[in-house]
């Protein structure tokens, strides 16, 4: 983590034009983006505009219909988040997506466990895995109990902490968050913020997909705005105020002052 | 109360299926000392439940992933049929012997296959079917008629004995137990210690989890109803051997007991949750309970109702366990 680089740096991450049909219906029409490493991004939107769409592509989940992605500059396909992960390039899933059933070790490194090869499979090393697990959630300042708890014995937090855990377990370049914040109690979004703070210090690119200003406002450095699938704004948050991006995802621009609602509907 | 104490607890909760099998045997002991605990019964006990011990390790790989596989009963008949039949052709018996577990696999391909490539909605639909299909072709190789004679060859892992040259014959250790025991632990070695048990509780866990978390849940899947059927092709070989036949209309039903067994045993049938121990636990359970009716002259249709009323209790036992210790 020594080579930091300042958002103003290459873009790490970036798409260009990208479509994606489901059918008939286009979730996004010709869509550009991109993010720097250490730069916190905020994107939001309506429902329906095509974050999630957008996040998905970005992840390996979806491959996109038309259009190009380019990791550090070089042109990159998808065809799974295993792809994805393998650029370090990771998701953390609005519910989490863990297994409750298994502990958090085990969830933190989920298809990617430690251990010797033998025929195909991976013969656990379990200490080994317990050791790495402990030590990054000390890194990331994370306290659980014991860290062979079943992840459903988690409260909402701490579940979003194991899968932040998860998404930097091997040297993330770029982290994507859908709504880390929207399943929490009100006393554990300011932890979440600031893990999501000190990921970017050290040189993460995130992502971040909120419906709530007050987390836009507090960690992300740049806004963008989708509108009915195509890009709309993007900003600066020190050019911007929160009444500008409601605007946005309103789909209107060029008032500050009164809240974009009204706008809409003269 | 038992469970004010947290080391007591999760005593129960690892151990306790097993302090129900010695409670078990103590009360079949106190109501038959005679018979019980003879040699000749607790072999016989082993033999008769083979069979189904094999077929509930793999419908317990199955189970953990939140599917069901309803084929196991009529491919262990279609391994048994096919193997009896290629005996009787003369083909050696390095030979015969595989072709029950290879039949087993295949039929558990066609499962896997079945349910990732046709996008099939749900495990039960396409076992249901090949349920059918494998008793029927069982019943079509030889017109319905059974077959028997297999040699020695053939017979031994289901009905070889080793007396260690202590045990009276025909009491001993039967090859059987060495066989079910080697898969016990085979299994339990592979779905804690290896990655791809682990994705297959991640499976049964959270399939979403599973996939976003780079794991080919498709391909893990077809891997898991290959390993039920190789189980169940094995199961036949152990019954083929013990009877000295194939016969067509083996195993039906066998199904719904390697179900009761893996359910009774604690494994959730919503996955991600169970283990070894309690499967075989639950195959003794079945087992001792068909034994000591037997032993006490009970009607085989109170034995039918009785193992309803446990399959029953062990699941209620099972909710009552996880709603106290599991936060929502």
């Amino acid at each position: 983590m020594t080579d930091r680089t300042g958002p103003a740096a290459e873009p790490l991450l970036e798409a260009r034009g990208v479509k994606k049909y489901f059918g008939a219906i286009t979730a996004l029409n010709g869509v550009s983006f991109h993010v720097a490493p250490g730069e916190a991004l905020g994107v939001v939107g309506d429902n329906g505009a095509g974050k999630s769409t957008l996040m998905k592509v970005l992840s390996g989940l979806y491959t996109p219909s038309e259009g190009e992605l380019y990791f550090a500059g070089s042109p990159v396909k998808f065809h799974s988040p295993r792809d994805a992960r393998k650029m370090g390039i990771e998701m953390v899933y609005q519910d989490f997506a863990l297994a409750g059933n298994m502990p958090i070790y085990e969830n933190i490194y989920l298809g990617r466990e430690p251990g010797r090869k033998f025929a195909g499979l991976t013969i656990i090393d379990r200490d080994l895995a317990r050791r790495m697990a402990a030590e990054h959630l000390d890194k990331l300042k994370i306290h659980v109990k014991s860290i062979d708890q079943n992840v459903e014995e988690l409260s909402g937090g701490q579940r979003q902490a194991v899968a932040i855990a998860r998404a930097t377990a091997f040297d993330a370049k770029v982290v994507i968050m859908d709504e880390p914040t929207a399943a929490l109690a009100i006393k554990e979004v300011g932890k979440v913020l600031d893990l999501i703070k000190s990921l970017k210090e050290h040189g993460v690119a995130v992502i971040i997909i909120s419906h709530r200003m007050d987390d836009i406002f507090y960690c992300c450095d740049r806004v963008m705005a989708l509108y009915q699938g195509a890009n709309f704004a993007d900003a600066p948050l020190k050019d911007t105020n929160r009444n500008e991006v409601i605007g946005w995802i309103m789909g209107t621009k060029g008032h500050t002052q009164s809240f974009a609602h009204d706008k809409v509907q003269h | 109360m038992l469970g004010n104490s947290p080391r007591i607890s999760s005593f129960l909760e690892h151990y306790g299926i097993v302090v129900i099998v010695v409670a078990m045997m103590a009360f079949l002991y106190a109501s038959r000392p005679d018979v019980f605990m003879s040699l000749a019964n607790l072999t016989n006990i082993i033999k008769q439940n083979a069979t189904l011990a094999l077929l509930a390790l793999g419908m317990f790989v199955v189970i953990v992933t939140a599917g069901i596989d309803l084929s196991v009963g009529s491919v262990m008949a279609l391994g048994m049929m096919c193997l009896a039949v290629t005996a009787k052709a003369g083909v050696p018996w390095p030979i015969v012997i595989l072709i029950g577990p290879l039949v087993g696999i295949t039929a558990g391909l066609v499962n896997g296959l079945g349910l990732t490539v046709l996008r099939l909605p749900h495990p039960f639909i396409m076992t249901l079917g090949t349920l059918n299909i494998a008793r029927g072709l069982s019943s079509l190789i030889t017109e319905g008629a059974p077959v028997s004679g297999l040699g020695r060859e053939v017979r031994y892992l289901g009905q070889a004995n080793y007396d260690f040259g202590f045990f009276p014959p025909p009491t001993g250790l039967p090859a059987s137990l060495f066989v079910v025991g080697i898969s016990a632990v085979g299994m339990w070695f592979f779905l804690n210690r290896t990655s791809m048990g682990r994705h297959i509780f991640a499976i049964g866990g959270n399939p979403h989890a599973a996939r976003v978390s780079g794991i080919n849940v498709d391909r893990v899947l077809v891997y898991v109803y290959a390993i039920s059927g190789f189980f169940a092709g094995l199961g036949g070989l152990l019954l083929a051997g013990r009877t000295d036949s194939g016969f067509p209309l083996a195993g039906q039903n066998a199904e719904l007991d390697a179900i009761a067994a893996v359910i009774i045993g604690g494994a959730s049938f919503f996955g991600g949750r169970g283990t070894v121990l309690g499967v075989m636990a639950g195959v003794l359970i079945m087992g001792l309970m068909r034994n000591g009716l037997n032993l006490n002259n009970v009607s085989p249709f109170w034995q039918q109702i009785l193992i309803g009323l446990v399959i029953i209790a062990a699941v209620y036992i099972d909710v009552l366990r996880r709603h106290a210790a599991v936060r929502r």
